[in-house]
């Protein structure tokens, strides 16, 4: 009997720190296996944010540098204008991304630099005890929104993708989620595809997970990826929003015609 | 073959020549003529530059190039440092290298495009949170300026320490005869620790948390000692005239060179006066200075500040001497008439 | 077909962190949580009770990765 989804090679077989239910863990996962499959385990440079995924160094078995926080995609930079040859990619949170983080995050992808971004969405705040996030729905209640996110006081939730899909640079700009297995299947294509064009030197790739929080959600893992799928998506919707590779397939098979 | 170019440029060319191949920065005055100057040497030496979208971004980036085992710099002016001061401390606590330039203006905030030294606290007593130094180095002259730089990043790759040169908007600006020495190549350790992929080895991270408080305290000490082996090998000072000096001036930076026109004028009336200029800034001549000092009969620091140096000057002396202060504020310098003003004001007190 | 060709599951019950997301996923319901089992994380892990389809949600979705299919694969799929 063959196995299927035996544990990645690039995954340490421990323990995480993650509450039960986290999909910080499934998102370990589906990197862990596509680098495993383009076989750049050995040479990849990994570049950890601040949130609960600061430790994710403890979970990849690859080189790591721990940047600080929202500073990843300038670090990152630094590294793979240092070694173009080598796989690096930045994984962040929303508060290091879309706060803090905005100004490093729009640069490299405005300037193409050829690395990935995955950027795991839980419109919340982990690791600090569950603040407001840029991401945060209107009307979800947080620990610095406890009435409720007011459009007033703290604006709407910002849309990362469409954002840095204002940019003439990025190649390659999903929006997946992973709250039910189908899901996590086209996840994973999604950032097999954002490395496998970061090793073909095509530029910025970026992949936007629509994740859960059940902790701070004050769900339990089940309810919240419901939640996940009936109330983020809709704000977030998921798809394709820029594929440079792709256009250049179908005009390609529109010649052949 | 000596060549005319300005301070900025000249310590470009030599981070250059020390094979610096990574500069990220972002505009600000007085440093432009740095930043446009890598702009268009980097690529001839077959380096990389970025000017980032901040000076944040910049260190950041400096982080980033450092961790893969290159040598990489930033530079900036006083309040494009104050945001650099977090990745300067982390950067400390990962224990790599980088070289900063400081091309120091009036503050504090906005202050003035002028010249200035209140950077000092800033640049020697941390800058950034956590217990660290950086190596600071002085330079007074457009060639000294080119020599320190080559020196900060075999300092920054002998030590894994980030290394600060403090210069200002007269050294950055002025244009002085340079020449640039073929130097011998330091004797420095491999470079064990840099991120390139895992192949044929174990996985290496770099970072500077540590949950655990007792591992967290083993490597502040480790820190700790690496800084104190800095200060046992690394002053560097130059005194001039102080042997038989009753005045001595300290001073630092192009302030020296006011200095030691004031101390020429003042020798020339027959006052004996001498000056002490320390090169290392952190760590700090603190011995040689109060040694001197001692020998003499009161110190006069001048800076361009309201006072940051002096502060140190009172720990080298201790009780044993007075020690006076004359500064100028608002990005301006204490002209050498001036100084003498001070130091016959010291001398009437004493007779 | 005998019984030893159908697909099932082996769970590592040390890393289950009793989240219940491949009990909420399993089409067949396969999977329990066993109260009679307290882990070194002081949870019910996730017990499989057979009726495995081979259809590989749990493993999927498993974010400690504690859970590996054992299924004969007529053709090899990509992820």
């Amino acid at each position: 009997m063959q196995t299927t989804r035996s544990h990645p090679k690039s995954l340490f077989p421990v323990s995480t720190h993650y509450c039960g239910g986290c999909g910080h863990g499934i998102v370990h996962r589906l990197i862990a296996e596509t680098l495993d499959e383009l076989g750049v385990q050995d040479e990849t440079i990994a570049v950890a944010p601040v949130g609960c995924s600061v430790l994710l160094y403890n979970y990849l078995d690859m080189d790591c540098i721990e940047a600080a926080h929202g500073r990843a995609p300038a670090t990152a930079t630094g590294i793979k204008r240092s070694r173009p040859d080598r796989i690096v990619f930045t994984y962040q949170g929303d508060g290091d991304l879309a706060a803090i983080g905005t100004a490093e995050i729009i640069h490299a992808a405005n300037r193409g630099e050829n690395f990935t971004t995955i950027f795991v969405n839980n419109a919340i705040y982990g690791m600090t005890g569950g603040q407001m996030a840029p991401t945060t729905l209107v009307n979800q209640k947080t620990e610095t929104s406890p009435l409720g996110r007011s459009v007033k006081n703290e604006g709407y939730p910002i849309r990362a993708c469409e954002m840095i899909n204002t940019l003439e640079a990025p190649y390659y700009i999903e929006r997946v989620s992973i709250n039910t297995p189908a899901k996590i299947r086209k996840a994973k294509k999604a950032i097999l595809k954002a490395f496998t064009y970061q090793k073909e030197g095509r530029g910025f790739t970026f992949v936007e997970v629509v994740s859960n929080c059940p902790t701070n959600w004050g769900l339990t893992p089940p309810d919240s990826m419901k939640w996940a799928a009936e109330n983020m998506e809709p704000v977030f919707p998921l798809g394709v929003f820029r594929d440079k590779g792709a256009t250049k397939e179908q005009s390609e098979a529109g010649e052949k015609k | 073959m000596k060549q005319l170019m300005t301070g900025n440029e000249a310590m470009a060319e030599a981070a250059i020549q020390a094979g610096c191949r990574f500069y990220f920065g972002y505009p600000i005055t007085p440093q432009n003529e740095f930043t446009a100057y890598m702009a268009r040497r980097m690529p001839e030496a077959g380096g990389t530059f970025i000017q980032s979208e901040s000076e944040i971004a910049a260190i950041n980036m400096v982080m980033g190039a450092s961790a893969t085992g290159k040598r990489a710099m930033t530079s900036s002016s006083s309040p494009g440092i104050s945001l650099k001061q977090e990745g300067i401390s982390y950067m400390a606590g990962d224990q790599l290298p980088a070289v900063i330039v400081n091309v120091m203006r009036g503050g504090p905030g906005l202050g003035n495009i002028g010249p200035a030294q209140g950077d000092y606290f800033q640049a020697t007593k941390g800058g950034g949170h956590g217990d660290y130094h950086c190596i600071v180095l002085a330079p007074s002259t457009v060639q000294e300026g080119t020599e320190l730089i080559q020196d900060a990043f075999d300092l920054a790759d002998k030590y894994r320490n980030p290394v600060i040169i403090l210069s200002d908007g007269r050294l950055g600006q002025m244009m002085e005869p340079v020449e640039f020495k073929p130097r011998p190549k330091a004797d420095l350790p491999p470079k064990d620790y840099i991120l390139e992929g895992k192949k044929g080895r174990e996985r290496r991270i770099i970072c500077s948390l540590f949950l655990s408080e007792p591992v967290l305290e083993e490597w502040n000490k480790k820190i700790q000692e690496k800084l104190m082996r800095i200060e046992e090998t690394e002053v560097r000072y130059e005194a001039t005239m102080v042997e038989d000096a009753d005045v001595i001036l300290v001073a630092y930076g192009t302030c020296a060179r006011n200095s030691k026109e004031a101390m020429r004028e003042l020798r020339a009336k027959g006052r004996k006066v001498g000056v002490f200029r320390p090169i290392t800034l952190w760590p700090f001549p603190y011995d040689a200075l109060g040694h001197m000092v001692q020998k003499a009969k009161a110190a006069l620091v001048v800076e361009m500040s309201a006072g940051q140096m002096v502060e140190d000057v009172y720990l080298a002396v201790k009780d044993a001497r007075p020690v006076f202060f004359y500064g100028r504020m608002g990005g301006q310098a204490p002209s050498a008439s001036e100084i003498v003003q001070q130091v016959e004001k010291i001398f009437k007190k004493e007779t | 077909m005998s019984q030893n060709k159908m697909p099932y599951i082996k769970i590592v019950t040390d890393r289950c962190k009793g989240c219940e997301l491949c009990v909420s996923v399993c089409p067949k319901d396969c999977i329990v949580l066993d109260t009679e089992v307290v882990n070194v994380k002081g949870v019910n892990p996730a017990k499989y009770v057979g009726g495995c389809i081979g259809c590989a949600s749990c493993t999927l979705i498993c974010p400690d990765v504690c859970i590996e299919l054992y299924k004969e694969e007529k053709t090899k799929k990509s992820a």
